[in-house]
């Protein structure tokens, strides 16, 4: 069951989190296989609105495939996962579409779109999708840019932001579809090390506000001060899961002990 | 309306298809032997030789580029007897297939050889390689290695273009299927026994010659 | 004897250059127009329609042009219609740039990173949606250089229709040059004529190429 977050002492977000309701995300005996290489070996995880959940592990544990399966990028063979209360079906392009507007996901590489200029960008959906109209999707864009530090750059092209002024684009790219949860898929790995914080800094901000979110990271003591929750995957399957004071502070298992000490070396 | 296919009184015709398919691969293999040779000197010539070489290889590619085969064959089979050079129709079209395959194996090596990395060239010099020696060994054949595929493109372009040597009576495939054409009046059908033949020639020259690349020309 | 000056011959071949440009243009924009749609046939992703599109280039970029043209000629007579050289020089055309186009296209949008279709479909786009606001703007600025530069096949190709009767260039070059006892000067005027049409389309081809490798490395 969802946890409430801990105490300031122990780590995790000061304000609590409600969790009241049913799960907004809620995937059961999920498998998925390339071939004959089985990558999910069976999860199970109940996400609660509001709650941030980090996820972590060795490359190749599958933690970027299993935050793909949420919002249909990769199909899964087995097992069933339902957003919102809607169960994920492939199939149907319209499920999908619904599907893609409660859930949003930033990328490693970004993603911007290189031939529309930032504003636009962060317009294109709104204004295909939810049929939004111009000049209201120009003034939403312009009040997201605000929010994301780069109210100057509407009329940018991306090439000429540097690359953390661009995932900050992407997120309020994700974030003018108003979706219920935001995947964030390894978000801080391309960038250099001076320019983590200010995307950070704008992730915990969404997270104080109540926004459900689940984040492939490797940025532990981000993960530690800001999730509610931490998951711990190891070849296919969630192996430890817990707040992150007991994640980080005493991991249980061998391999998440050994996880955490390569990290130091 | 009824139309009558007769495909058997073409395929009777077997053997003369064939000698027009040996024929094909004959003037395909001798122009790809001396092309790429001509490929690899003018590619040479044009990333490193003295300038007035340079623009001479240059206006050559550009020329045979930017004209149709079918004009060069004429030039070199019509034009040049009035010259006094009187060629026969196999002699002519070989030279216009090495010319024309020349050219354009010119443009895709010379990328080849333009994109070795600096280390390696500095390597060799370092290991005191003379510049053949560098080029030969160190240079081209990584560099044939990487422009293999689109070579083999062009080579089985060369081998479709050579089907316009049958207008001046080489003894390839179309011209096969012309005299066939002629004897029984199928026409149709003996160009379409011909084109299919050329499309099956097409395929499996191009996996022989990608599996002969690493084999014989530039090592794996 | 009648004697022929440069001026004869240069006047005539270039009246026959005539239709040499007028046969490139309408193959270069039918076979566009058709390409494009065997384009988005491939991109719709039906099993059999992607295979048949697929075997149809191969086909076309399998055999010889000339007997690609034999074909339309021969084919067409077949059914008992009498076709002019125009019309089956023309279909053939057309059809061989479509094929030739259609790959090179499919090429443009297979170089588009996945992660743009990615992004796009997170955005709750319709396939619809992704290929036109956010795929085709990228390739369509990737295609210009190789598309500019087949047109110099094409041109190059309708020198094949003099062997089926069509009246072009070369096959004036072949009448002069059986007429006026020249066919050196006549052949080396046909070579640069086609050339002169050839090579400054080849040149700006290449411009638009270092254009967008110069704009992409920045």
């Amino acid at each position: 069951m969802p946890t409430v977050a801990e105490t300031p002492l122990a780590g995790g977000r000061p304000a609590a989190a409600p969790v009241s309701g049913a799960p907004i995300v809620n995937i059961t005996a999920l498998r998925k296989s390339y071939g004959a290489n089985e990558v999910l070996k069976g999860i199970d995880l109940q996400v609660a609105r509001g709650e941030v959940i980090a996820i972590i592990g060795k490359s190749g544990s599958g933690k970027s495939t299993l935050l793909r399966c949420i919002n249909g990028l990769e199909q899964f063979q087995d097992g069933a996962l339902t957003v919102d209360g809607k169960p994920l079906l492939h199939e149907s392009a319209l499920a999908m579409r619904e599907l893609r507007q409660r859930v949003g996901m930033i990328f490693q590489s970004f993603n911007l779109f290189p031939h529309l200029s930032v504003g636009r960008n962060v317009m294109l959906a709104p204004t295909l999708v939810k049929k939004t109209d111009k000049v209201d999707a120009a003034e939403q864009a312009r009040r997201l840019l605000l929010r994301v530090g780069l109210a100057e750059k509407f009329d940018a092209m991306p090439d000429q932001l540097s690359g953390g002024q661009q995932q900050r684009v992407a997120i309020a790219r994700a974030l003018a579809m108003e979706p219920a949860v935001l995947l964030c898929d390894e978000i801080t790995s391309a960038l250099d090390p001076e320019l983590v914080g200010e995307v950070l800094r704008v992730v915990e901000s969404l997270a104080d506000e109540g926004m459900t979110l689940l984040m492939v990271t490797h940025e532990m003591s981000f993960a530690r001060k800001v999730s509610d929750r931490v998951i711990f995957m190891h070849q296919g399957r969630v192996h430890e899961m817990g707040p992150p004071a007991e994640i980080f502070g005493a991991p249980r298992t061998p391999e998440l002990q050994q996880f955490l000490s390569s990290l130091h070396d | 309306m009824q139309i009558q296919l007769d495909f058997a009184a073409v395929l009777v015709q077997w053997p003369f298809l064939l000698r027009g398919v040996l024929w094909t691969l004959g003037l395909t293999a001798v122009s790809m032997a001396i092309g790429m040779v001509v490929g690899i000197a003018c590619a040479w010539a044009r990333a490193s030789g003295p300038m007035a070489l340079r623009v001479g290889v240059g206006a050559y590619v550009e020329l045979i580029r930017n004209t149709p085969f079918i004009v060069q064959l004429f030039f070199i089979f019509f034009g040049l007897p009035s010259l006094g050079v009187k060629l026969g129709p196999e002699v002519a079209s070989v030279i216009a297939m090495v010319l024309n395959l020349g050219a354009y194996a010119t443009e895709i090596i010379r990328a080849g050889i333009e994109n070795t990395p600096r280390g390696q060239i500095e390597a060799a010099q370092s290991l005191a390689l003379n510049r053949v020696q560098v080029f030969t060994r160190v240079v081209l054949p990584p560099s044939l290695k990487r422009v293999w595929p689109a070579m083999v493109s062009q080579i089985i372009i060369v081998m479709l273009g050579s089907a316009v040597c049958g207008q001046i009576s080489t003894e390839e495939l179309s011209y096969s299927a012309n005299v066939i054409q002629a004897q029984n009046f199928r026409t149709f059908e003996a160009y379409i026994v011909a084109t299919g033949i050329y499309l099956l020639l097409s395929i499996a020259v191009r996996h022989l010659l990608h599996w002969a690349g690493p084999r014989f020309i530039f090592g794996r | 004897m009648v004697e022929f000056t440069f001026w004869d011959i240069f006047r005539n071949l270039l009246l026959a250059a005539r239709w040499t440009v007028v046969l490139s243009l309408i193959a270069f924009i039918g076979g566009g127009l058709v390409g494009a749609l065997l384009l988005v046939g491939r991109l719709t992703r039906i099993g059999w329609l992607d295979r048949a599109i697929a075997g149809y280039v191969q086909l076309f970029q399998g055999t010889p042009l000339l007997m690609q043209l034999f074909l339309a000629y021969f084919g067409i007579g077949l059914f008992g219609i009498n076709v002019s050289p125009w019309v089956s020089v023309t279909l053939a055309l057309t059809l061989y740039t479509s094929a030739f186009l259609a790959e090179i296209w499919r090429g443009c949008v297979a170089a588009i990173p996945k992660g743009q279709w990615e992004a796009a479909q997170s955005l709750a786009l319709s396939f619809g949606e992704q290929l036109r606001h956010v795929v085709f703007p990228q390739a369509l600025r990737i295609a210009i250089p190789p598309t500019v530069g087949f047109m110099v096949q094409v041109i190059k190709g309708t020198a094949l229709a003099s062997v089926v009767g069509f009246v072009e260039l070369t096959r004036a070059g072949n009448m002069i040059s059986n007429v006026t006892y020249q066919p050196f000067t006549v052949f080396a005027c046909v070579a640069l004529m086609y050339f002169a049409l050839c090579y400054p389309i080849s040149l700006y081809a290449k411009f638009l190429e270092r254009k967008i490798s110069h704009a992409n490395r920045r």
